[in-house]
């Protein structure tokens, strides 16, 4: 407890997430460094999982409506008349 | 996911049902909804049923709507609803509970320590490395699977996915580490997989 601050593979687990969304104090950040530095094994877990966030946010990912979805929800929210102006 | 162009939504008028302006967060907003139901349900058909609910129920309560959260978080959360109300009737055996429930002994620890992380864009993004990232998105428990889809997919803030969600803060990072974990470990185990019958493949061509 007195060493709060000494990252091992299992606390730097449970930082990961806000690691890499970049939420921990720079100290923190430092010593999660120091421990990747020196563990073969974290880094790869840092690395597949920043990898793992990037690919689904690629735009790739990001499937639009398709029309004919588009064109039944707005008949059955009544707005057909506003149906043809899709990108004005 | 808002198109930061496009003229903000007047919320005077749209509580005010301007039909023109419904139309327009309608336009707006379905992309997300639709993409949250795909995700959440994992077929096209759910999805847009998830879609038509989310706006028929918005539509329907939008008059109330204090905007005390953001639009967006609003529609996001009556999407959730909608989307856990549709997984309930389609696997009635699935424990709404555990959606709720604390998943604090739920499996953290990693197995797989391959790096594919350097592998090239175009194989990751290949029709084949989607469908895997596609299918471990699937198998990821419904209350991790939720917070991941809002976090990680559409870009909420921690303090809006737990708006949406009705969860802590806290409780909105510890699922969301854990669908990250979980979704690392399985694209982790289908890459080493991949990686050794390409290497079988080699030899055989060898031979
Ligand atoms: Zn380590």
């Amino acid at each position: 407890m007195m060493d709060h601050n000494h990252v091992n593979c299992e606390t730097l687990l449970g930082s990961l997430s806000e690691y890499i969304d970049g939420e921990l104090s720079p100290e923190l950040c430092r010593e999660i460094e120091k421990h990747l530095a020196g563990c073969d094994n974290c880094r790869v877990v840092l690395n597949t999982t920043k990898r793992t966030i990037d690919l689904v946010q690629s735009p790739t990912e990001a499937i639009p409506v398709p029309d004919d979805v588009r064109e039944r929800l707005f008949k059955r929210l009544n707005l057909d008349d506003y149906l043809k102006p899709k990108s004005q | 996911m808002v198109n930061p162009t496009s003229q903000e939504l007047s919320l005077e008028k749209l509580r005010a049902g301007d039909r023109a302006e419904i139309a327009r967060m309608v336009d707006e907003f379905s992309g997300p909804v639709y993409r949250l139901g795909l995700r959440m349900l994992g077929n096209q058909q759910d999805a847009e049923d998830v879609l038509q609910n989310t706006f028929m129920n918005a539509l329907m309560h939008l008059s109330e709507f204090e905007g005390r959260s953001s639009l967006a978080t609003w529609l996001y959360r009556i999407a959730a609803n909608e989307a856990l109300m549709l997984i309930r009737r389609r696997k009635p055996e699935v424990n709404i509970e555990d959606l709720q429930a604390d998943d604090s002994d739920a499996e953290l620890t990693p197995h797989q320590f391959v790096d594919w992380s350097g592998l090239p864009e175009d194989e990751l993004l290949s029709e084949e490395g989607k469908k895997a990232l596609d299918e471990a998105i699937q198998t990821l428990p419904q209350n991790l699977r939720m917070v991941f889809v809002m976090r990680d997919v559409e870009g909420l803030s921690i303090k809006d996915t737990a708006d949406a969600l009705g969860l802590t803060e806290t409780n909105v990072k510890t699922r969301l580490l854990r669908a990250r974990l979980h979704l690392r470990e399985r694209l982790s185990a289908y890459y080493a997989e991949r990686s050794e019958h390409l290497i079988r493949e080699d030899k055989n061509d060898g031979s």
